[in-house]
C-alpha cells in the first residue's frame, strides 16, 4: 500500500458508494427535466418554449455550488409553507435530497439542449410517416422519435454524467458524507491533507475511467445497425 | 424577500464580484497560454508529442476541481519541503492558491478545446500551404493557428462560463469573492434565500455580458464566415 | 422502455421528501461534528464529544431517545428550523443575533476567546501589536464576528468553513494566529499538532455563554432547562466535565 489510510479506508468505501447514489439519483432526474426542457423548447407553444430556454438559460448561468447552497438552506420556509399545507408536522430536505435536486436540474438544464439538438436531428419525415400511420402524437415520440434520440444523445449525455459526477463533490459543503466529505473528516483526523485529498482523486479518476467505459458500451449498444459516417 | 438587507449589504457583494472576475480572467488567460502548446502536442502525428500531456489533461479533467484545489492548498502545505521553498510566500496565499488552480485545471479543458479545433481545420488548406513551399512552422502560424482559433472561439467562451461558476469554489478556500460574500454575510444575517439570489443574479449578469463580449469578437474575427466548408 | 420506466421511478423516489412527526419518545440531536472536543466524528463514524455526551445525559434526564445527526456549522441554525433535528448542542454561543432565529437554553457552559499564536514569535494582542498580522476564524462564529467587529480594520481576517481547517493553516503558517473559543484550543494545544504554538495574552472577551438551541417558542426548552439542572445536581456534569478537562467548565 503506498496510502497509509489511518484506518479511514472503510469510510472512503462508503463515501464512494454514496457518490455513486448521488450521481445516479440526479442523473435519473436531470434526464427527466432535460427531456422535458427539450420538448418545452421544440413544442409550438410559444409560452412552453420561452418557459424550456428560460431553464436553461437561468440554471446554466448560476454556478452548481449556488444552487447546492440555496436549495440546502433556501427552501425552508418553503417546505415549512408546505408541511402546513399539506397538515403535516414537518417536512425537510435531507442533504442528499438537496444536493440531487440541484445537481438534477444543473444536468437537465444542460440535457435540455443535448435532447433538443436529437429531437431536430430527426428527419421530418418519421414524424410525418406515424402521423399518417394515424399514431398519436404521444405515440409518435414514445415509439418513433425517443428511442432514435438516444443515439444522437448519448454522446453528449455522457459527457455531462462525467460532468455530474465530479459535482458530487460540491454537495460535501452541506455535509452530505459522500467521498469528499469523508475524506475531509479523515483530513481532520490524521492531519494529512495530500494523501487522502489524493487518495480521494483517485478514486474520483476510478470512477471516471468505469463511467467511461460504461458509456463506450451503451453507444455500441445504441448504435447497432448503424453505420458511423465519417466527420 | 428582505430588499433593504440585500441593498444594504450589496457594496459587499460587488467587492466580491470584482474578486470573481480577478479570478476567471487571470486563470482563463494564463490557462489558454498554457494549454496551446499542449493542444498542438495532442493535434500531433507523432504518437509520442501526442501522449505526452495525456496523464495531465485525463487527471485535470477526470477529478472534481474541489479536490484539486483543496490539494493545492492544504495539500501542498503538508510537506515542509513546499513550505521552505521559494515558492511559499506564493502558495500560502489563497489567492494565489485558487488562481494556479483553476488555471491547471482550464488549461486541461482548453487544450483539448484546441486539438479539436487543429482537427477541424480542414485538410486541404493546410497541404495548400505545403504546397506553395510554407515551412511546418509557418503553416502552423499563419494558416492552422489563425483558422483554429475562430473553429474553437464559441468553445472557448463556453469554458469561460464554466470558469466562471467554477470560481464559486474558491470561498472553501478563505476567498471572499461572490459566493463567499453571499456566505459571510448569510452568516450574519441568517437570510440565506436573499443573498443567494442575489449573488445568483449577480453571476446571470456577468455571465450575459461575457457571451455578448465573445459574440462582438466572434463577429470581428468573422467566425462566421470561416465556419463554412 | 424498462429503462425509462426505472428512470422515472427513481426520480420520482429521489424528489420523495423524508418527512417524520416529532414523536415525544424520540428526538434528533443536532451537533457540527468537527469542533474537537466538543464534538467531532471519530475514524468509525461515530459522533464524540463533550457536547454529545452532555446532549445524551439531558436526553436520559428527559426520558427520551436521542439519535445525533450533524450538518455543517454554516448552516446549522437554518437546519435546525428546518427540522432536521430538535434541539441543537455544539457548543453554540448565545448572541442577540442567534437569539432572533432561535430560542437558548440557559448556558451549559462558559467560554473565552483567546488568541493562539507560535511559541517561537512575540505576539501581542493590542490593536498597535497586532496590525497587519493575518488571523483566522471560523465563518459564522463569535470569534469570527469579534474579529470583524472589532479587528476588521486592523488585521487581515479570514474565515474557515471548519476550526480544523483554520488549524492546518496555523500549522502551515498561512495564519500568524487564530481567535477561537479557549477550551477548544486548549484540546489543540495539548495534541501532537498544536505542540508548538501557545495562548497569547489574555482572553479578549470572557463572557460566551454556551447554549443549546431550539427551534423558538419550542416548549422543549423548558424541558431541557429542567434536565440541565438536575445533570449538574446530581454530579453527572462534573463526570462529564472531568473527562475533557482538569478545570470545571460550568
Amino acid at each position: 500500500m503506498i496510502f497509509d489510510l489511518h484506518g479511514f479506508g472503510p469510510a472512503l468505501l462508503a463515501g464512494t458508494l454514496m457518490t455513486i447514489q448521488l450521481a445516479l439519483a440526479s442523473l435519473a432526474l436531470g434526464l427527466v427535466l432535460g427531456l422535458l426542457g427539450a420538448l418545452a423548447k421544440t413544442s409550438p407553444l410559444k409560452p412552453l418554449q420561452w418557459l424550456g430556454g428560460t431553464y436553461s438559460t437561468l440554471v446554466r448561468g448560476v454556478p452548481e455550488l449556488l444552487w447546492v447552497l440555496l436549495i440546502y438552506f433556501g427552501t425552508v420556509g418553503l417546505m415549512r409553507s408546505l408541511a402546513d399545507l399539506l397538515g403535516m408536522e414537518s417536512l425537510e430536505l435531507s442533504a442528499f435530497a438537496a444536493g440531487t435536486i440541484a445537481l438534477g436540474l444543473c444536468f437537465g438544464a444542460y440535457a435540455t439542449e443535448v435532447f433538443r439538438g436529437a429531437i431536430l436531428a430527426i428527419p421530418k419525415g418519421h414524424r410525418e410517416a406515424g402521423l399518417a400511420l394515424g399514431l398519436s402524437a404521444p405515440r409518435i415520440f414514445w415509439r418513433l422519435i425517443l428511442p432514435q434520440m438516444w443515439r444522437i444523445a448519448l454522446p453528449g449525455l455522457g459527457n455531462l454524467f462525467m460532468i455530474l459526477m465530479k459535482d458530487t463533490a460540491l454537495v460535501s459543503v452541506i455535509g452530505l458524507e459522500e467521498l469528499m466529505r469523508r475524506s475531509q473528516i479523515a483530513v481532520t483526523a490524521s492531519k494529512e491533507p495530500f494523501t487522502f485529498y489524493m487518495v480521494a482523486a483517485l478514486i474520483y479518476l476510478g470512477l471516471t475511467v468505469v463511467a467511461m467505459i460504461g458509456l463506450h458500451f451503451l453507444e455500441r449498444r445504441a448504435s447497432r445497425g448503424f453505420v458511423r459516417s465519417a466527420a | 424577500m428582505n430588499w433593504d438587507v440585500i441593498v444594504q449589504y450589496l457594496p459587499r457583494l460587488l467587492d466580491g464580484a470584482v474578486l470573481t472576475l480577478q479570478l476567471v480572467a487571470i486563470s482563463v488567460l494564463l490557462g489558454l497560454i498554457l494549454a496551446l502548446p499542449m493542444g498542438i502536442a495532442r493535434a500531433s502525428q507523432n504518437l509520442y508529442l501526442r501522449a505526452l500531456p495525456y496523464a495531465y489533461i485525463f487527471f485535470f479533467r477526470g477529478t472534481p476541481l474541489l479536490v484539486q484545489l483543496f490539494l493545492v492548498y492544504y495539500g501542498m502545505a503538508q510537506f515542509d519541503v513546499v513550505r521552505q521553498s521559494a515558492l511559499w510566500p506564493y502558495l500560502r496565499d489563497p489567492y494565489w492558491c485558487a488562481i494556479i488552480t483553476m488555471t491547471l485545471h482550464t488549461a486541461a479543458y482548453i487544450a483539448e478545446i484546441i486539438r479539436g479545433a487543429i482537427q477541424a481545420v480542414p485538410p486541404g488548406e493546410v497541404e495548400a500551404a505545403r504546397a506553395l513551399g510554407m515551412s511546418r512552422t509557418q503553416t502552423l502560424l499563419h494558416v492552422t493557428l489563425p483558422r483554429a482559433i475562430r473553429i474553437g472561439l464559441p468553445a472557448y467562451s463556453n469554458e469561460v462560463i464554466l470558469m466562471l461558476k467554477a470560481s464559486a469554489l474558491a470561498s472553501t478556500i478563505t476567498l471572499v469573492e461572490l459566493t463567499g460574500a453571499a456566505r459571510t454575510i448569510i452568516a450574519r444575517t441568517y437570510l440565506p434565500v436573499e443573498f443567494f439570489f442575489a449573488a445568483g443574479v449577480i453571476y446571470l449578469i456577468i455571465a450575459f455580458v461575457l457571451v455578448q463580449g465573445f459574440k462582438l469578437l466572434e463577429r470581428w474575427l468573422r467566425v462566421d464566415a470561416c465556419q463554412g466548408r | 422502455m424498462q429503462t425509462y420506466k426505472k428512470f422515472l421511478l427513481a426520480a420520482a423516489a429521489t424528489l420523495a421528501i423524508g418527512s417524520q412527526a416529532v414523536a415525544a419518545e424520540k428526538l434528533k440531536l443536532g451537533t457540527e461534528g468537527a469542533y474537537p472536543p466538543f464534538n467531532l466524528i471519530d475514524a468509525s463514524g461515530q459522533v464524540v464529544g463533550f457536547d454529545i455526551e452532555i446532549g445524551q445525559a439531558l436526553c436520559a434526564k428527559m426520558k427520551v431517545e436521542c439519535e445525533v445527526v450533524t450538518s455543517d456549522w454554516d448552516g446549522i441554525i437554518p437546519a435546525l428550523n428546518a427540522r432536521k433535528f430538535d434541539f441543537l448542542i455544539a457548543s453554540m454561543s448565545i448572541t442577540e443575533e442567534r437569539k432572533r432565529a432561535v430560542d437558548f437554553t440557559e448556558p451549559y457552559y462558559t467560554n473565552k476567546l483567546q488568541f493562539v499564536a507560535p511559541k517561537s514569535v512575540d505576539f501581542k494582542t493590542d490593536q498597535n501589536s497586532l496590525k497587519g498580522k493575518v488571523i483566522g476564524a471560523q465563518r459564522a462564529t463569535i470569534a469570527g464576528t469579534w474579529l470583524e467587529d472589532n479587528l476588521a480594520k486592523v488585521v487581515d481576517v479570514k474565515l474557515y468553513d471548519t476550526q480544523e481547517n483554520a488549524y492546518l493553516d496555523l500549522a502551515s503558517g498561512r495564519l500568524d494566529g487564530i481567535l477561537a473559543d479557549t477550551f477548544v484550543q486548549w484540546e489543540w494545544l495539548k495534541s501532537d499538532a498544536g505542540k508548538d504554538f501557545e495562548f497569547k495574552g489574555d482572553p479578549v472577551f470572557d463572557n460566551d455563554k454556551i447554549g443549546i438551541a431550539v427551534r423558538k417558542g419550542d416548549p422543549l426548552r423548558e424541558r431541557l432547562n429542567t434536565a440541565l439542572k438536575e445533570i449538574v445536581a446530581d454530579g453527572t456534569y462534573e463526570k462529564i466535565n472531568a473527562k475533557y478537562f482538569p478545570f470545571s467548565i460550568y
